[in-house]
């Protein structure tokens, strides 16, 4: 047994071999390989378009890919059976760069649906589950009767976040989950993320363009360029590369900005 | 690694210590719950009594509530209850739930006679609403209307080319289709039963007035409405739903005169054409069956439809569809415009469209069929 957890830690929780995904005759990504270690927060960055998202999806199996190999807490997603796949998709959760909220839930619904489907428990235990996730993402216990449509922009992504961590995921993926709030807001989140990070135990899986994000919440960073990993490392590896767009990237007038 | 939680009651002392050991986690909830229900009871007790969870081999939000919640129901009695035991990894998680205020969740209301009453009533009240909301929209419609004709260059040509082409020109062979078969429905019923009485030729008779005067535009018109109406009420709703239709209004433009009118325009022009080719399909198709099946020659046929139908017969039929093109559009454009954020409502409002777009499309050919009646068409 302590084989096993010996083992646990030392393998990394995401591991990415050789994917290459095409759209029509454009290829977004081309044997590219990338591993996420259990218990850090990994910043992806990389240009608008360079398919960061892309890869996202294809990882959490929504863009089918072409060739390559995917293993997620050790599973082969590719070889594994329905069961199996069905217990690594309750072991992640995933934030939506739109929040991706069911619109005819309340946030309530929208946090217990999960749990739902898959535990069994208690009304009375998921209803103080879902109040304990809503003071964990910063957010009042009033705001679980409201819908989807009556939060603002921050708020529907602390209610994805929220949902995202119903079933106490040991990986979670967040696609721009700064994108379109305020700075204090942002960085609000940036801790909210660290901090869940620390309370339970999370691997994070966050593709970002907020600078502020990189510093201040991430473990390891890790660029995506002509379909591949073009740097993986710490935030003072990116700073010393010389990889023209890192240099633009990390060198450029808001970077200077972030970093005085 | 998993291995099944518990929770033992053992005597210190004078101390109890409750020791929880095992997998406390959101798979063992329901046992947990159990447990920790039952320790709640010992909340009576004079001993002091404190949680030992340093035998803990994995905890995660559900188990940490739980040990939460039996702590806080212990302290409710005489004694203060601890949590000893704690190690490093767990004790931010333990310190997060504890922040968690227990609010009572309000259940939904149930359902009682005065509720269903005041439903009734409410949907009672909201008919008035809906005429209202109908009345406002075909208002509002012919102001853009006349502001298009005092400037006849804001009107949105190529968008009224393209809907016509969704709404008139895609749905020919459907159209066709369905009403090619209706006609041959009725020639064979038709001569089926008049066969009795040895007046076959008479189907004819039927098939023209029935088919020109009522069946062409009615059955063309249910057909709108549930293939175009519906369109245009999911697409307005999903604009309203991305605040589209508010980011046309901020530019200065109104989107009664972006959107709405040129479908409402492809609709009215649409129906006439739609309704004239489904009343030549049913025409032709019955009277293939009324030559297959009844032994009618085609000649035969032609002659005694020259003499059973007149013009008055097909105008009666054609002067109803762009009125009830009108009706159909405003229904839809009403309810697409009524959508709010969810995918339900955009759903209810896209049902309701074609509901009320048929139930009105009928109520309008009951009045037609009053006015024709009396002057005598």
């Amino acid at each position: 047994m302590a084989g096993e957890a010996q083992r646990e830690t030392s393998d990394p929780i995401i591991r990415v071999r050789d994917i290459t995904v095409q759209f029509g005759a454009t290829r977004v990504l081309d044997g590219l390989n990338l591993d996420v270690k259990r218990g850090e927060i990994l910043g992806f960055v990389g240009p608008s378009g360079a398919g960061k998202s892309v890869l996202t999806r294809t990882i959490i199996g929504l863009v089918p890919k072409i060739a390559g190999s995917i293993e997620v807490f050790g599973v082969d997603l590719d070889a594994s059976n329905t069961s199996q796949r069905r217990n690594v998709e309750r072991r992640w959760g995933v934030l939506f760069q739109q929040g991706a909220l069911f619109s005819s839930l309340t946030v309530r619904q929208n946090i217990q649906f999960p749990m739902r489907e898959y535990l069994r428990v208690s009304q009375r235990l998921m209803d103080e589950i879902t109040m304990a996730k809503l003071t964990m993402v910063g957010l009042k216990p009033e705001v679980a009767e409201r819908f989807p449509s009556e939060l603002s922009g921050g708020m529907i992504k602390r209610v994805a976040l929220a949902r995202a961590l119903s079933l106490d995921p040991d990986l979670v993926f967040l696609d721009e989950p700064t994108s379109g709030l305020d700075p204090i807001g942002a960085g609000d989140f940036d801790d909210l993320v660290r901090t869940l990070q620390r309370t339970l135990g999370l691997t994070v899986f966050m593709v970002t363009h907020d600078l502020d994000s990189l510093y201040t919440a991430c473990d390891r960073i890790a660029v995506l360029g002509n379909g591949k990993i073009i740097a993986a490392g710490s935030i003072a590896d990116m700073q010393a590369s010389q990889h023209p767009w890192l240099r633009q990237y990390f060198h450029g007038k808001r970077a200077r900005a972030v970093m005085t | 690694m998993n291995s099944d939680p518990k929770l033992e009651r053992i005597a210190k002392g004078n101390a109890l210590a409750l020791c929880a050991t095992g997998t406390w986690t959101a798979s063992f909830a329901p046992v947990l719950e159990r447990m920790v229900a039952d320790a709640e009871k010992l909340a009576g007790t004079p001993q002091s009594i404190f949680i030992d969870v340093s035998e803990v081999a994995k905890l995660d939000t559900f188990g940490a509530w739980l040990i939460e919640r039996l702590r806080r129901s212990l302290t409710k009695g005489p004694v203060e209850a601890q949590i000893a035991g704690l190690s490093a990894n767990y004790s931010s998680l333990v310190d997060e739930v504890r922040r968690v205020r227990a609010t009572a969740v309000v259940d939904s209301s149930p359902i009682t006679i005065t509720g269903m009453l005041e439903q009734i009533g409410r949907a009672v009240a909201g008919v008035g609403g809906t005429i209202a909301g109908l009345v406002d929209m075909l208002g509002a419609v012919l102001a853009a209307w006349f502001r298009v004709l005092i400037h006849p260059r804001s009107f949105r040509l190529t968008s009224t080319v393209h809907h016509m082409e969704q709404v008139c020109w895609r749905a020919v062979p459907i159209i066709v289709l369905i009403t090619f078969l209706i006609g041959c429905i009725i020639a064979q019923q038709g001569i089926f039963h008049f066969r009795r009485f040895g007046a076959d030729i008479f189907v004819v008779d039927m098939l023209g007035v029935l088919v020109l005067r009522e069946i062409g535009v009615l059955l063309v018109a249910i057909m709108v409405a549930g293939r175009s109406g519906s369109a245009y009420t999911a697409e307005l709703g999903s604009m309203k739903m991305r605040e589209e239709i508010d980011a046309l209004r901020t530019m200065g433009f109104d989107p009664i005169e972006v959107l709405v009118l040129p479908r409402m325009m492809a609709l009215v022009l649409a129906l006439p054409i739609l309704a004239f080719l489904g009343a030549m399909a049913a025409l032709y198709g019955g009277g293939l069956v009324a030559w297959l099946y009844g032994g009618v020659e085609p000649e035969a046929f032609l002659l005694r439809l020259r003499d059973a139908i007149s013009i008055d017969h097909f105008i009666v039929g054609i002067v109803k569809a762009p009125v009830m093109a009108a009706v159909i559009g405003i229904v839809a454009c009403v309810e697409g415009l009524a959508v709010q954020g969810s995918a339900e409502s955009l759903g209810q409002h896209t049902t309701a469209s074609v509901v009320k777009g048929i139930f009105f499309v009928i109520v309008m050919d009951g009045v037609f069929a009053i006015f024709f009646a009396s002057i005598g068409m």
